[in-house]
């Protein structure tokens, strides 16, 4: 099995978030990056994956600035075989990173290559099935559950209300969805072991892209709760403020 | 609980390798993920719990310091101690277990072992499939173990050994104790030496300490030796005297200035948390004065322990650590330790008492780390002899 997992350096999740100066970036100073947690989980797919195959080849590719060197040395801590990095400023335009991403995929051989659903930077879905559009390869989205044998593979998708299972050849392209495996942490020895293993440096230049970002904004501050009395007293007012202000009910 | 991010008011990650902070991140995780959500329950109960150590050891964190050789991570000093906060941000039991066993039970081992002894028990006890206690201290001797009156003799195919040990960490759970005991005289401390004691040789039984109104989750021990014939090759070969104990007391030492630290970050944090909420006064009490006052006497106090736990583990990196080095980190962080544990409990009111919170079992459990690898008291006559040059003990 040989999988390629692409996966983009993010701000923690639990990270307070302070808008740069131009108003269009964040201000990094004092934000801890980590590996986008969706891409965790195909990180963690790949290398179950490669365990059960018991043998093969599993690579992470990273499109960012050089700081992402640190976040592909997590995805080697955790026990993927060898990195590349492809150094450009982070683009804004999923189709220009998707390309880039492709040109470097294409011809890499590869029978699976994953990507986390969405980038909790961005929520924008998109740079997994344009890989596979640009690539030609079948694509399947927010996958929870794999199996993989005698070439095809079977995913399953939590879709509303219900489970949807779907098939394809490979090599293809998934998109890993929460719940589809608990991501390992990366052992001491892994950390260890991830500073000794090939991290290859490759300058790119994204395109133009199609895409303006205008900038971005905080969500407005949330206002105070309100606590409307105790016990089973309070609850008729509850309803009523349920009902007639926040019309939820 | 929201995952723990630290106490770093100074920017000292700024200090740190990239690994040193995967790790520290790493164990962080682990302690969030697997530890904090038994370790009240596990405090009540009194029970250490040994469902994690297979964890633990997965993650290369029993003698993470030592080499890849033997089965470990080979870390640096840096790297180790982060270790010890980490797991003491939980719970000082956990630290004390791995302490114990990686600095008490496979630091010796790795100096003054065969290779022989190295190959048979160091993997093991970093996979965690053996687990080891360290006796030195007796009923009757505590700051004071030259005194002991554990004996080892020779006899023609080996040593027997008698005596009884005290307080003795992981003892009970243990299936290797390195055991200290003179091999001459009564009176000479140099005959100390070392052995590895397999919990089922004949004549060794190991009784649980009851009654501990702190470690609760750890298990504290009695060891005892009834004409224990142990083969020629349990002594390790290259202990000599009582420095050969002092120097592992060292190494955990060296540890529990890391862990104490660790333990006052996690009541610090807790104590700003419930400053910020707890509303008395129709105000958040974190707007008065006098809790401001112990928010910022804890967050000068831990920002210092910091600085030394740190520069501390890069002059043992550069192999220029002394022991008092030690003695004056461990006396200090834990001190301080204390005092951020009983103030963030006083914070806390009513809730600081329960179990649900974290700041009284730290205060509970750091009573201990007080007193145990030399009191506090000891190390200050181990600094005052180092700057007098007489020894008052
Ligand atoms: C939970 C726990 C776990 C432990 N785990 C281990 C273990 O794994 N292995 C092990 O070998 N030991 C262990 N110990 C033992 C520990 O190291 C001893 O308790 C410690 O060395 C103090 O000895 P003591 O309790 O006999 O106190 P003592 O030595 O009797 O001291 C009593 C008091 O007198 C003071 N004092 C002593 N001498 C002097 C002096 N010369 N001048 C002024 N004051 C003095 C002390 O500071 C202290 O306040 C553990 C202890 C505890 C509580």
């Amino acid at each position: 099995m040989r999988i390629a997992v692409c996966l983009k350096r993010v701000p923690d999740t639990t990270a307070r978030i302070v808008i740069a100066a131009d108003g269009k970036s964040i201000d990094e100073t004092g934000v801890k990056f980590v590996v986008n947690p969706y891409d965790e989980y195909a990180i963690e797919e790949a290398l179950k994956l490669k365990e059960a195959a018991g043998a093969g080849e599993t690579v992470a590719i990273c499109l960012g600035g050089d700081a992402a060197q640190e976040t592909l040395r997590t995805a080697l801590a955790m026990g993927v075989d060898r990195a590349v990095l492809l150094q450009s400023a982070a683009g804004s335009d999923g189709l220009e990173v998707a390309r880039a991403l492709a040109a470097e995929l294409k011809g890499g051989n590869f029978d699976l290559i994953l990507f986390g659903k969405l980038a909790v930077d961005d929520y924008n879905h998109q740079v997994g099935p344009m890989v596979a559009e640009l690539l030609e390869l079948p694509c399947i989205t927010s996958v929870a559950h794999l199996t993989v044998a005698n070439g095809a593979l079977e995913a399953e998708r939590e879709i509303e209300g219900g489970i949807e299972v779907s098939t394809a050849s490979l090599p293809a392209v998934l998109t890993c969805d929460k719940g589809l495996n608990s991501p390992r942490l990366p052992s001491l020895k892994g950390i260890m072991a991830a500073k000794k293993k090939p991290l290859e440096v490759k300058p790119v230049t994204l395109g133009a892209g199609s895409l303006t970002l205008l900038g971005l904004s905080l969500p407005p501050d949330r206002k105070p709760g309100q606590i409307v009395g105790e016990g089973a007293d309070a609850v008729p007012a509850l309803v009523k403020l349920l009902r007639e202000e926040a019309k939820v009910i | 609980m929201p995952p723990f991010s630290g106490v770093d008011f100074y920017d000292l990650t700024s200090l740190l390798s990239e690994e040193e902070r995967a790790v520290r991140d790493t164990v962080r995780q682990w302690v969030d993920e697997r530890l904090m959500p038994i370790i009240g329950d596990c405090y009540v109960a009194g029970r250490f719990p040994k469902e994690l150590i297979p964890g633990m050891a997965e993650l290369g964190m029993l003698g993470a310091n030592l080499p890849e050789a033997y089965g470990c991570a080979g870390l640096n000093s840096v790297a180790y101690g982060l270790i010890m906060q980490e797991l003491e941000r939980g719970d000082s039991g956990i630290r004390s277990f791995a302490s114990v066993q990686g600095a008490l039970v496979m630091y010796p081992i790795f100096a003054f072992g065969s290779e022989e002894q190295k190959r048979r028990w160091l993997p093991a006890l970093a996979a965690g499939t053996d687990i080891g206690c360290f006796g030195l201290t007796e009923p009757d001797y505590g700051s004071n173990p030259a005194g002991m009156i554990t004996t080892a003799r020779q006899t023609a195919d080996g040593w027997v050994l008698n005596g009884a040990k005290m307080w003795i960490t992981n003892g009970s759970q243990a299936t290797v104790a390195v055991v200290w005991a003179k091999t001459g005289e009564l009176s000479d401390a140099r005959s100390v030496r070392g052995f590895i004691v397999p919990a089922d040789t004949k004549g060794f039984t190991a009784r649980d300490q009851k009654g501990k109104l702190s470690l609760r989750a750890s298990d504290t021990s009695e060891l005892i030796f009834e004409d224990v014939q142990l083969p020629r090759e349990a002594i390790l070969p290259a202990s000599g005297g009582l420095k050969s104990p002092l120097m592992c007391l060292t190494q955990a030492r060296y540890g529990i200035s890391w862990g104490a630290v660790g333990a006052a970050m996690a009541c610090y944090d807790e104590a700003l948390r419930y400053a910020k909420n707890r509303i008395m006064f129709d105000r958040p009490i974190g707007q008065t004065q006098i809790q401001q006052v112990r928010l910022a006497d804890m967050l000068t106090e831990i920002t210092k322990a910091q600085l030394l736990a740190l520069q501390l583990g890069r002059l043992k990196d550069a192999g220029r650590m002394t022991p008092q080095q030690v003695s004056l980190a461990k006396r200090n962080n834990v001190d301080m330790a204390c005092e951020c544990a009983r103030e963030a409990r006083r914070l806390l009111g009513a809730n600081g008492i329960l179990a649900e919170y974290h700041s009284m079992r730290h205060l509970a459990n750091l009573e201990s780390v007080y007193t145990y690898e030399g009191t506090h008291d000891m190390h200050s006559l181990i600094l005052g002899e180092s700057v007098t040059g007489l020894a008052a003990f």
